[in-house]
C-alpha cells in the first residue's frame, strides 16, 4: 500500500523494481522509511507542514461532506419539523415504510429516475460515441463541428432548462412553429404536459450530455495505438469491425468514466426538472423529492432524509465501482 | 424528439460511408451539418427572441422577422433585472471557491502523492468518493448545521451562515476539492521524483518543495482545472438554492430561475436574461477552450 503512490511516479521503472522505487521516492518518504530509520529526513518542521497541508483539506472534507451524509442517515430515522433540536424524535423505518408504501410521487419518481438512466444511456451516450467516432476522422471542418456540439456542456442543466422552456413553450416557442400546431388546440405544452414533459427533459439533457460524452471520446480514441487500427485493416476487418472489436475494447478507462458519468448523472438530474416545475407533474425525480421535503412550510426532514439516504446507497453502486476500477489497480500493482 | 431518433440509422450509414478512407465523406458531412444545425437552435432561438422588442412579437408573433431588432431586453434585463448585479454576485462567489479549491486540492495532492505514508489511499478514495455523491444527499444536515452557527449581526443579517456567500463558497471549495485532488495527485505522480530529491539535497523543506517545485510544474494542469471549475461553480444552481435565501445575493445562475416567474409573460426579456447567462461562459470557452477540454479529460484519462 505505502509504495503505490511512488509506483506511477516513476514512469521510466520496470515492474517489480521495488528497490528503485523507494530511492526514487525518497524525497518524499521520509515518513514511510522512517520505519526503517531515517526520520531524519523529515524535520519536525516539515511534519508539522505536512500535518496542515493534509489536515486542513481533510478536515474540510469531513466536516462539510462526509459528517452531514452520516447525519442524513442518522435523520432519516427520525421525525423532525427543522426548528428546535430539542424536537428530534426518534422514529425507527417509518420514515423508509411512509416513503414506499405511502408516498404517491415515490414510485413514480424511482421510474423517472430508470427512465432518465435508460435515455441517456441508450440515446445521448451512443450519440455522444458516434459525433466523436465521425469527428475523429480527418474531415474537413472537424474544429467547428467539435465547436458546436461542445457549447451545452459550458451551460449549467438550470439555464439549459430555461433556453429549451423557450424553445418548448406552446405559444411562443420555436417547436410548435415548426411542427406547425402554434396557436391550434393542438399544441404541445411541452414542459407543462404531464405526459410528454419527461421525455421533453430528457431530450434537452441529451443536448448536453452527448457534447461531454463526445468529447471524452475524442480524447479517448486519439489514445488508441494507430497500428491497432492498422493490424486490423491489414487482417481485412472493415470499419465496424475494427471499431467494435479493437478500437472500443481498447478505450476502456474512458468507457469505464463513461458508464460511471452517465449514471451518476442521471442520479444528479435536478437542476433542470427543478427549473421547469420544481419536480412536481411527470418530472417527479428522487434528488427534487429531497428537496421537496426539506424546503417550504411543513418541513419533513425525516422523510426528505429518507429519501436522501435512498438516493445515497443507489449512487453508492457506481462510486463504488468507479473506486474500486480506479483504486484497486493501483493497491494492486 | 425527432432529432434523437434519427441520428441511429443514419450513422450507422455514415459510417459505412467512410469504410474506404479514400473517398469523400458526404454523408459524414450532410449528417454533421443537420446535427450542428440542430445543436444550434435552441441558442440561436434564444438569442433571436431576446433581441426582438416584446411589442413586436406580440404584434408579428414570435415566429416570424417583423418588427425591429434592439438590445433593449438586454439593456432591461441588465439594469432593472438585476443581472448587473447577480453577474457580480457570481464573480464574489466563483473567484475564492477557485483559488481556495485549487490551494487545498493542491496541498493534498502533493502530500498523497509525492509523500508516502499508511493513508495517503484512503484518504483519496475519501476524496473521490465525496465529490461523486448527489449534493441533494447533504442539504439538509448542511443547512442545519450553517443555520445553529450562531454570528454576529453585524457580520451576517441572518445571525447565521445562511443567507451568506461564505456558506455557499465553503460548500461549493468542500465538494470541488475531491475532483480537483484526484486530478492533481495524479498529474503529480508522473512528474519525476529527481526533481523535489534535488531540491532536499539543497536542503528546501516541503513547503518549498510544494511551492516553488512542484507547483510551477503543475501549471498546465491548474490551468486547465482552474478554468473547468470556474465554469462548475459558476453554473452551480443548487448550493445557492438552498442557502441563499435573499433575492439581490444570489448568483446569476440560480437567479434567473427567479426571473422565469417574474417575467412569466415576457418570454424576450426571459430570453435576454438567459443571453447574459450564457455570455461569460461563452466567453471563457472561446478564450480557454483548449484548457477547458484537457481539464474535462484530465479526469477521465486516467481512470
Amino acid at each position: 500500500m505505502s509504495t503505490t503512490a511512488e509506483k506511477p511516479a516513476a514512469p521510466d521503472s520496470e515492474p517489480g523494481a521495488a528497490g528503485r522505487i523507494t530511492v526514487k521516492g525518497q524525497p518524499g518518504t521520509g515518513r514511510r522509511t522512517g520505519k526503517a530509520g531515517r526520520v531524519r529526513r523529515l524535520t519536525r518542521r516539515d511534519k508539522f507542514i505536512l500535518a496542515i497541508m493534509v489536515g486542513v483539506p481533510t478536515l474540510i472534507q469531513l466536516l462539510l461532506v462526509w459528517l452531514p451524509t452520516l447525519f442524513s442517515i442518522a435523520l432519516s430515522f427520525t421525525r423532525w419539523n427543522g426548528l428546535d433540536l430539542k424536537d428530534i424524535k426518534a422514529a425507527g423505518t417509518d420514515n423508509y415504510r411512509y416513503v414506499v408504501q405511502d408516498y404517491p410521487p415515490f414510485w413514480p419518481a424511482i421510474q423517472h429516475n430508470v427512465l432518465w438512466l435508460v435515455f441517456l444511456a441508450l440515446i445521448a451516450t451512443p450519440l455522444g460515441l458516434l459525433l466523436a467516432v465521425l469527428l475523429d476522422q480527418k474531415i474537413r471542418g472537424s474544429k467547428i463541428y467539435q465547436s458546436i456540439f461542445f457549447t451545452p456542456v459550458m451551460l449549467s442543466l438550470a439555464l439549459i432548462g430555461i433556453i429549451w422552456q423557450l424553445f418548448y413553450n406552446r405559444d411562443s416557442g420555436l417547436l410548435n412553429y415548426l411542427l406547425g400546431t402554434a396557436g391550434t388546440p393542438q399544441a404541445v405544452d411541452w414542459f407543462g404536459d404531464s405526459n410528454v414533459n419527461i421525455w421533453a427533459a430528457m431530450v434537452a439533457a441529451t443536448w448536453r450530455h452527448a457534447g461531454y460524452v463526445m468529447i471524452l471520446y475524442l480524447a479517448g480514441l486519439k489514445g488508441v495505438d494507430p497500428s491497432l487500427r492498422e493490424a486490423a485493416s491489414i487482417d481485412g476487418a472493415n470499419a465496424a469491425q475494427t471499431f467494435f472489436r479493437i478500437v472500443f475494447p481498447a478505450m476502456r478507462p474512458v468507457n469505464i468514466v463513461i458508464v460511471v458519468i452517465t449514471i451518476i448523472e442521471s442520479l444528479r438530474a435536478f437542476d433542470i426538472v427543478y427549473v421547469i416545475n420544481r419536480g412536481t407533474n411527470g418530472l417527479e425525480l428522487i434528488s427534487a423529492l429531497v428537496i421537496q421535503n426539506l424546503i417550504g412550510e411543513g418541513q419533513v426532514i425525516g422523510v426528505g432524509s429518507s429519501l436522501a439516504v435512498i438516493l445515497l446507497v443507489v449512487s453508492l453502486i457506481p462510486i463504488v465501482f468507479y473506486l474500486i476500477r480506479t483504486f484497486g489497480k493501483e493497491s494492486k500493482a | 424528439m425527432s432529432t434523437l431518433a434519427n441520428p441511429i440509422p443514419r450513422a450507422t450509414a455514415a459510417a459505412g460511408a467512410t469504410r474506404n478512407s479514400g473517398k469523400r465523406h458526404y454523408g459524414t458531412h450532410i449528417f454533421l451539418t443537420v446535427m450542428a444545425i440542430m445543436w444550434l437552435i435552441p441558442l440561436g432561438w434564444s438569442l433571436f427572441t431576446a433581441l426582438r422588442p416584446k411589442a413586436d412579437t406580440d404584434k408579428f408573433g414570435y415566429f416570424s422577422l417583423g418588427g425591429t431588432f434592439n438590445f433593449d431586453n438586454f439593456i432591461q434585463a441588465w439594469t432593472q433585472g438585476g443581472f448587473s448585479k447577480y453577474l457580480l454576485n457570481s464573480v464574489i462567489i466563483t473567484v475564492p471557491s477557485v483559488l481556495l479549491t485549487l490551494f487545498f486540492a493542491s496541498m493534498m495532492a502533493f502530500a498523497v502523492s509525492r509523500v508516502s505514508w499508511k493513508f495517503n489511499v484512503t484518504l483519496l478514495i475519501m476524496f473521490t468518493a465525496g465529490n461523486l455523491l448527489p449534493p441533494q444527499v447533504l442539504a439538509a444536515p448542511l443547512f442545519e448545521m450553517f443555520k445553529h452557527v450562531t454570528l454576529p449581526y453585524s457580520f451576517s443579517d441572518s445571525g447565521n451562515l445562511l443567507n451568506t456567500y461564505i456558506s455557499v463558497i465553503a460548500v461549493d471549495t468542500a465538494f470541488q476539492i475531491g475532483f480537483c485532488t484526484f486530478v492533481l495527485s495524479n498529474y503529480m505522480k508522473a512528474l519525476s521524483s529527481d526533481l523535489t530529491e534535488a531540491a532536499l539535497v539543497d536542503g528546501a523543506g516541503i513547503w518549498r518543495q510544494y511551492w516553488n517545485i512542484i507547483l510551477p510544474l503543475c501549471r498546465p494542469a491548474l490551468a486547465a482545472l482552474g478554468t473547468l471549475e470556474v465554469i462548475f461553480i459558476y453554473n452551480d444552481f443548487f448550493w445557492p438554492l438552498l442557502f441563499i435565501q435573499s433575492g439581490n445575493r444570489l448568483p446569476i445562475t440560480t437567479a434567473i430561475n427567479n426571473l422565469q416567474g417574474e417575467f412569466l409573460s415576457n418570454y424576450n426579456l426571459l430570453a435576454a436574461g438567459a443571453t447574459i447567462t450564457v455570455i461569460p461562459t461563452l466567453i471563457i470557452y472561446l478564450v480557454l477552450q483548449r484548457q477547458f477540454v484537457a481539464g474535462l479529460t484530465l479526469g477521465s484519462s486516467k481512470g
